[in-house]
């Protein structure tokens, strides 16, 4: 797949500060050239492809801003890399909550990941199911808007409503509302101990009662998740004594579902959850579905009667990542109705070119998205902030 | 505070809109008696209040539908509303403006534990939201102190917090989705029982838009299992600045308490004379800090906050032996605001900073509340920096509203300046309106309002909040207003 380099790009503009940034922005809205955003290009292959004239780097954008570990929070310019930001945290044994997923395996990409390309898409992990999604833990952001201008919204602080929170908005619009170029996060306490508990040979139907049994209880899970024909596994996460305290707990009532065992790690380790390792380096589309988790197991039931399956579900089966056959629209519209018989959505996230050319990666959403239409023509009224890419 | 001027045309068809309005609801749903709008003429900024032209209460997203299309059609402004607990006068109405309430819309619609949401409409009391689910071992995290009587439609419009957020965050990150009704009466739903959604969070951006962008009529809400047990302990210190640095360093120390609460000295003993909580009365601050769990949980979290409160030479460290205690430490702190409401009249604020400017805020505020010769009495949520200044005056006495008003002005600046924001909790509204200029420039504050420019093209929905006026005044001539 390729994915590094922006199809007939000309030109890399790289700035060197949010000033040079906005005055780039402004000059391609004023000749209507489009943009191709760029944090560390690693998920460069997700949406459509868009036909840029140009690619806008922000990798030169780095560092971090502010650090108080006293009050949970960091500020970190948008070209910051991931391991750079967690590396901070870390010697101050503390986290980014969401567990921001690393898309270079599964993608087949190089390139760092960002801290900004990880707030553009909203990049959400297992412990979503606990600590909220990206967004939940973004407190503000500074971005220049299709118009060359800069704007901020929220602040560094756990409580803001003071105004509209844009700080949402910009989280997962792809880049297509503006370019962020700071962004301030909450942060937490990394754990000092995890413990996993998993079961094998669970069929779908029965995995997922078992994942909503241990996320209905009240003993703070932080993932749960489960392989199809694999295993299905639960992690605990806290201080040492708390954690063993409830997965003696939980592992009582998962008896019911079969034998249960614990270790550190699972089978298959939450990195390679976080990551959907088990369909990196396989041939296929792999698409991305929303559901309500106790319609999950059926909906990739009916998909499987149609059309050649993998499913792996995370957050307890409120995300399934599916591997599925590239022939034709790689079952768009198959996967698009059981997304829907679930109460959800599907997203493309691996295709090749040909399939994202003809294949929309959103879901469509009737009434929501002439409103996102509306936004999009305000906040870039040329159409310069990779154009067409959020289109489904 | 000053309010744009009614709408003479406006004005001049009341009587004609009156009547399409009642021929599109049943009877009881339209109120236009001056006595019996009289009740919706303020929300709990009482010091603000005007008549509306009429209340409308309907009981469906139909009805709410039905009122938008005729409002939209005639250029009237609609002022959504819920239980009318604000606190920044986000529901005050304009003489030429018709109240959409949703009090009657309180159904709980769906309830799914499977699946860890609950469907209810939107005018549905936030403490009723976690009674329809605690039955089944549930409970709705967000907890306003006004729970018992705000309603959900509130919540989302203010994003709402509550003395748990620390650990549980606020409206809008238990939030999954609304429907909602928009300023021309189309219906939308946004979000679902999901824990993701494609395309652009509009949700988000929603969820604390104070009315301004549609009428919300259901929400779905994320519910969460009851943890087993919760306890807490009172931390004394002789000075403010101490208490400060505890804070910071139990939030290192790798515990997260579900909420960490804050009492000066002034609210120790207003409280102590109000209710006897026992608190010890020399403190010069004492903390709350509550965590949740199992009871050896319990036990492993409140040894390490003993360890590091220790390092702080606290006056003392009181842990709750049981739920009476648990009762009694929190006594005082619930008790605050009425507390201070008994010795005289106050403004609350509700700035918030960094945490770690916590002892400089403070000390700063001090000599402004000596400065303007009016106390103030500090409770607040010290975990996330959210503050509550109590500015106390004598609403009898000339001029003392306007100078506490100007001094609470101050006390925000003071917040916005040490790298917090004008509110954390309470909204906008028309309160803070006119001192948005302090947070944000003018691009900033223009790119929230082309967010409303998309959802409300005319600018009917609660038009003179939220931005400053003469910020707003271009937008708010209405272009599609009827003849
Ligand atoms: C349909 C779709 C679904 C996706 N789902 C997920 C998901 O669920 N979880 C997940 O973790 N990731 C998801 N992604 C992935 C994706 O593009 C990233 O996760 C990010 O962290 C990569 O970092 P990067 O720096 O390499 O970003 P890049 O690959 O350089 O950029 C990623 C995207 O963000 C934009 N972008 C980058 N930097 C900025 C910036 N500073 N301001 C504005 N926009 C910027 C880019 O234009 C590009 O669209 C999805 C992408 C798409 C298109
Ligand atoms: C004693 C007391 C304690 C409080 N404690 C807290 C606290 O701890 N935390 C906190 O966050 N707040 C607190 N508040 C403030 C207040 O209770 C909250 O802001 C609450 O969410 C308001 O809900 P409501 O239903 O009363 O809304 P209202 O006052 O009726 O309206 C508030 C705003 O919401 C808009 N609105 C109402 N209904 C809708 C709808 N259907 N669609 C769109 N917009 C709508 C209104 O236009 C207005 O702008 C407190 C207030 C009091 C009086």
């Amino acid at each position: 797949m390729s994915a590094g380099a922006v199809p007939g790009a000309a030109e890399v503009l790289a700035p060197a500060d949010e000033a040079e940034l906005a005055a780039m922005v402004a000059d391609a809205a004023a000749r209507r050239a489009p943009l191709r955003i760029r944090g560390g290009g690693t998920r460069l292959a997700l949406g459509r492809p868009s036909q840029a004239a140009a690619e806008l780097s922000v990798a030169r954008l780095g560092g971090v801003r502010l650090y108080e570990p006293g009050a949970l929070t960091i500020v970190a310019a948008a070209g910051a890399t991931v391991a750079e930001i967690e590396a901070t945290l870390a010697a101050e044994r503390q986290i980014l909550p969401f567990e921001p997923m690393d898309h270079r395996r599964l993608l087949g990409t190089d390139g760092e990941p960002t801290i900004g390309g990880a707030a553009a898409v909203n990049a959400s992990g297992p412990r979503r199911v606990q600590a909220g999604a990206c967004r939940d833990l973004m407190l503000g952001v500074r971005f220049v808007d299709g118009r060359g201008r800069v704007v901020k919204n929220g602040g560094r602080v756990m409580k803001n409503v003071t105004g509209y929170d844009l700080v949402k908005l910009m989280a997962g619009a792809h880049g297509t509302l503006g370019v962020l170029t700071e962004i301030a996060f909450k942060v937490l306490p990394a754990p000092e101990c995890a413990a996993t508990l998993w079961l094998e040979g669970l069929e779908d139907e029965t995995a997922i009662r078992a994942m909503s049994a241990a996320l209905t209880s009240p003993w703070d899970v932080s993932a749960a998740a489960h392989l199809s024909g694999g295993p299905t596994m639960i992690r605990l996460e806290g201080l040492e004594g708390s954690v063993r305290a409830r997965a003696e707990r939980l592992r009582e009532r998962l008896a019911a579902f079969g034998d249960v065992e614990t270790a550190e790690e699972g089978p298959l380790s939450w990195r390679d959850v976080r990551d959907c390792a088990p369909f990196a380096g396989r041939p296929g589309a792999v698409w991305r579905v929303a559901a309500r988790p106790s319609m999950a197991a059926a909906a990739v039931a009916r998909l499987r009667a149609e059309r050649p399956v993998e499913a792996l579900y995370d957050w307890g089966g409120g995300l399934i990542w599916l591997l599925t056959p590239e022939q034709d629209d790689a079952g768009a519209a198959l996967v698009r109705a059981a997304a829907e018989a679930a109460q959800g959505h599907a997203t493309l996230v691996r295709a090749s070119d040909a399939v994202r050319a003809a294949v929309g990666a959103f879901h469509p959403r009737p009434g929501a998205d002439a409103l996102a239409a509306g936004l999009r023509a305000r906040f870039d009224p040329a159409g310069v902030l990779n154009p067409g890419l959020m289109a489904s | 505070m000053q309010m744009p001027e009614p709408d003479a045309k406006v004005l001049a068809r009341r009587e004609r809109i009156l009547v399409r309005l009642a021929e599109a609801l049943p009877e009881d749903a339209l109120i236009s008696d001056p006595a019996e709008t009289r009740a919706y003429d303020c929300d709990a900024l009482t010091a603000y209040a005007c008549a509306p032209m009429a209340v409308t209460l309907p009981r469906s997203t139909e009805e709410v539908s039905a009122v938008m299309r005729i409002c939209h059609e005639e250029g009237v402004s609609v002022i959504p509303r819920g239980s009318g607990t604000g606190l920044a006068g986000g529901a005050l109405p304009t003489a030429d403006s018709v109240v959409l309430g949703v009090s009657r819309m309180n159904r709980v619609l769906e309830v799914c534990p499977e699946d860890r949401f609950i469907r209810v409409e939107a005018g549905r009391t936030n403490l009723s939201v976690t009674g329809a689910v605690e039955d089944l071992g549930f409970f709705y995290a967000p907890d306003p102190s006004s729970q018992l009587a705000c309603a959900i439609a509130g919540n989302i419009a203010m994003n709402s917090g509550g003395a748990h957020c620390l650990k549980y965050g606020v409206t809008t990150n238990n939030l999954l989705g609304v429907k909602m009704v928009l300023a021309d009466g189309e219906v939308v739903e946004l979000g679902g029982p999901t824990l993701e959604q494609p395309g652009l969070d509009l949700l988000g951006v929603v969820c604390g838009s104070e009315g301004q962008l549609g009428v919300v009529t259901e929400a779905t809400l994320r519910i969460l299992p009851r943890p087993e047990g919760a306890r807490p302990i009172l931390l004394a210190f002789d000075s403010p600045v101490t208490a400060g640095a505890c804070v910071a360093d139990i939030i290192r120390a790798g515990v997260l308490p579900v909420a960490i609460e804050f009492m000066d000295r002034r609210i120790i003993h207003l409280t102590e004379n109000f209710v006897g909580a026992g608190y010890p009365l020399d403190a010069e601050a004492l903390l709350i800090v509550e965590v949740e769990g199992s009871e050896p949980e319990i036990d492993e979290q409140l040894a390490r906050i003993k360890a590091v409160a220790a390092r702080h030479d606290p006056l003392e460290m009181r842990e709750s032996s049981g739920p009476e205690q648990s009762a009694a430490i929190w006594k005082g702190r619930k008790a605050a605001f009425g507390a201070t409401g008994q010795v005289a009249d106050y403004l609350c604020m509700d700035g918030v900073i960094p945490t770690s400017a916590l002892p400089d805020v403070l000390r700063r505020m001090a000599e402004l509340s000596a400065q303007y010769g009016l106390d103030v009495a500090n409770v607040f949520h010290a975990g996330d920096g959210n503050l509550h200044p109590l500015i106390m005056f004598d609403a009898n006495a000339p001029g003392q509203l306007e100078k506490a008003e100007r001094l609470g002005a101050e006390i925000l600046t003071l917040c916005v300046e040490a790298g917090g924001c004008l509110t954390g909790e309470h909204g906008v509204g028309v309160e803070k309106r006119d001192l948005m200029t302090r947070q944000y420039a003018p691009d900033d504050l223009d790119a929230q309002m082309l967010v409303k420019d998309v959802f409300d093209p005319d600018w009917i929905l609660n038009p003179a909040k939220v931005f400053p006026l003469e910020a707003s005044a271009a937008r708010r001539v209405r272009k599609g207003a009827a003849a």
